[in-house]
């Protein structure tokens, strides 16, 4: 079944909005699987291997299924001068998956990203789109234990 | 020296979320100045005269911008407001967004009136996604009140990527594509969003724009120095006590602002400008923050007397290399040969012939790089090899 079309409003889309589709598609399926590039290609008159570069160039957008809740730690510089380091060991301890994975059950993915523009709080990072700062491991602790 | 707040006027004193405590604070009085006593050149002529400089790193001079976007002929103009703010250490946008996106719409609406657009666009990074509604709510009050009669703003978000913040790689994005630089010419005022003429500017470049419409060219550019006129919003990160945003007139000293302000000790080296800026020792803490000497996006990391060499080098090149959009042979192979010698001095592995091998490279990305990514790269490299030697000779291969 075309879950993409069902689910994401195509009709009239132009060329434009690729990357707003993409990012609708993710957002309600949590990635972006070989199908879904199908069809939005052949819905926007565009070859899969484009769709599928546009979809690969950005590091919010995952071709690979991943967890309700994506844990995206900043390794950056000023985070990393706030021992950062401790914090991604604290997820390791707390749910058992080290960056690049997704817990057995669905919960988490846990990747490491790029600065998110929180260093005046470091260490700092993002539960899909919502921003943590100011970290520790019990705070860590806590806001893995409130996640749903 | 104490702070100077004329973009962050607003900051911590109106509610984002309310344009009535905008509108207390000479809020839209601007851009009714601008649309009923002058023409879209007279305020072209008045920025120009101010001599801003854009404030996202490159330093362009604002007005000539405007002017070669409203001399250029096209039925669709855009005017686009870069809010991708990714350079590592630079959060003053994020800021300023999340305490005074009245006066940013404000002066998008301007810059639309000046250039003869009716359509803008914020391009809001993927990790700024929690600012969203707060973003979104300001401009529908605008619209509300019946500011934003000829013109509409949309919000477009990033997916993670730092070379959007570039502006060519960000129109492309805006399109739907892979965020990838274009060449240049045309530039985005002659040829920009969907090939139409296009002007891109910062959030911080932008919010000095009603203040110098009211007041007038002249009270914003005593301020400064000769070639850097106004202030500059800091982004403080690092070995400091006091880690945080600080606005100080372009002219200051490092010092004022690391010591001074963010109470930093026994600091070792600061990187000002992320990890395309430069990196000084602390002998040089006295330099001033200018377009001529040191500036960037004005991020100002530090580090104390602890920290590796190397190891900050590595990391920020490490960035970068991730990061490089990949169309442009000196940067991306370059950018990872950097970092694959780099990972040698890490450890202790390093030749005389790595180092030659970085001063080549480095003229070559500086030279022939597509973007300011690669273009810069080099400069972390170069200055810690300029006043770090030692780090670098006490890592070399002992044969």
């Amino acid at each position: 079944m075309n879950k993409s079309k069902e689910m994401i409003p195509i009709q009239g889309k132009r060329r434009e909005d690729l990357l707003v589709l993409l990012e609708e598609a993710q957002s309600k399926f949590g990635y972006l699987s070989g199908e879904c590039l199908t069809e939005l290609a052949n819905s926007l008159g565009l070859s899969i291997s484009e769709v599928y570069g546009v979809a690969t160039f950005y590091s919010f957008l995952s071709t690979k299924p991943q967890g309700r809740n994506v844990i995206r730690i900043c390794k950056s510089l000023p985070c990393f001068l706030k021992n950062y380091q401790t914090i991604i060991e604290s997820v390791a301890r707390e749910i058992g998956i080290n960056p690049g994975e997704t817990t057995p059950d669905g919960k988490f993915s846990f990747q490491l990203t790029n600065c998110i523009g929180a260093c005046d709080n470091a260490p700092a990072m993002m539960i899909n789109s919502d921003v943590y700062v100011d970290l520790t491991p019990s705070k860590m602790s806590q806001i893995l234990k409130s996640c749903k | 020296m104490p702070e100077k707040r004329i973009v962050l006027k607003n900051c911590g004193i109106i509610d984002p979320r309310c344009i009535t405590t905008y509108l207390d604070r000479d809020g839209f009085k601007a851009l009714k100045k601008a649309m009923a006593e002058m023409t879209p050149e007279e305020v072209i002529e008045e920025i120009k005269a101010s001599e801003l400089r854009g404030r996202g790193g490159a330093g362009f001079p604002f007005g000539l911008k405007w002017e070669l976007a409203r001399k250029a002929q096209g039925d669709e103009k855009y005017v686009i407001c870069n809010a991708d703010e990714g350079e590592v250490g630079t959060f003053k946008d994020r800021y300023i967004l999340e305490r005074d996106p009245f006066t940013l719409v404000e002066a998008i609406t301007i810059a639309g009136y000046a250039i003869g657009s009716n359509r803008g666009y914020i391009y809001l990074r993927a990790e700024y996604h929690h600012l969203l509604d707060l973003l979104t709510n300001a401009i529908s009050q605008a619209k509300e009140m019946g500011f934003l009669e000829h013109f509409d703003i949309d919000i477009r978000e990033g997916a993670g990527a730092y070379v959007c913040g570039e502006e060519s790689a960000l129109m492309d994005s805006i399109e739907g594509k892979r965020g990838e630089v274009r060449y240049r010419p045309p530039f985005p005022p002659t040829k920009g969003l969907w090939g139409k003429p296009t002007t891109i500017n910062n959030v911080e470049t932008l919010m000095n724009i009603p203040q110098i419409i009211l007041n007038g060219a002249q009270w914003f550019s005593q301020l400064g120095t000769e070639r850097s006129k106004g202030t500059k919003v800091f982004s403080v990160s690092g070995d400091v006590r006091k880690p945080g945003v600080y606005e100080l007139v372009l002219g200051s000293r490092l010092r004022e602002l690391v010591e001074g302000l963010a109470l930093a000790e026994k600091v070792k080296m600061v990187q000002v400008g992320g990890t395309t800026g430069r990196v000084l020792p602390y002998d040089m803490i006295d330099t001033p923050l200018a377009f001529e000497t040191i500036l960037g996006a004005g991020a100002v990391t530090v580090f104390d007397v602890s920290r590796d060499i190397i190891d900050i080098i590595y990391r920020t090149i490490e960035f970068l290399a991730e990061e490089s959009c990949g169309k442009c042979a000196p940067c991306r192979e370059g950018t990872e040969v950097m970092l694959e010698i780099l990972g040698r001095f890490s450890s202790g592995e390093g030749t005389d012939k790595d180092i030659r091998t970085l001063e080549e490279l480095s003229s070559v990305m500086m030279l022939c790089s597509l973007c300011g990514l690669g273009q810069a790269a080099p400069n972390p490299v170069m200055d810690s090899l300029q006043y770090f030697r030692s780090a670098y000779d006490n890592r070399m291969r002992k044969d």
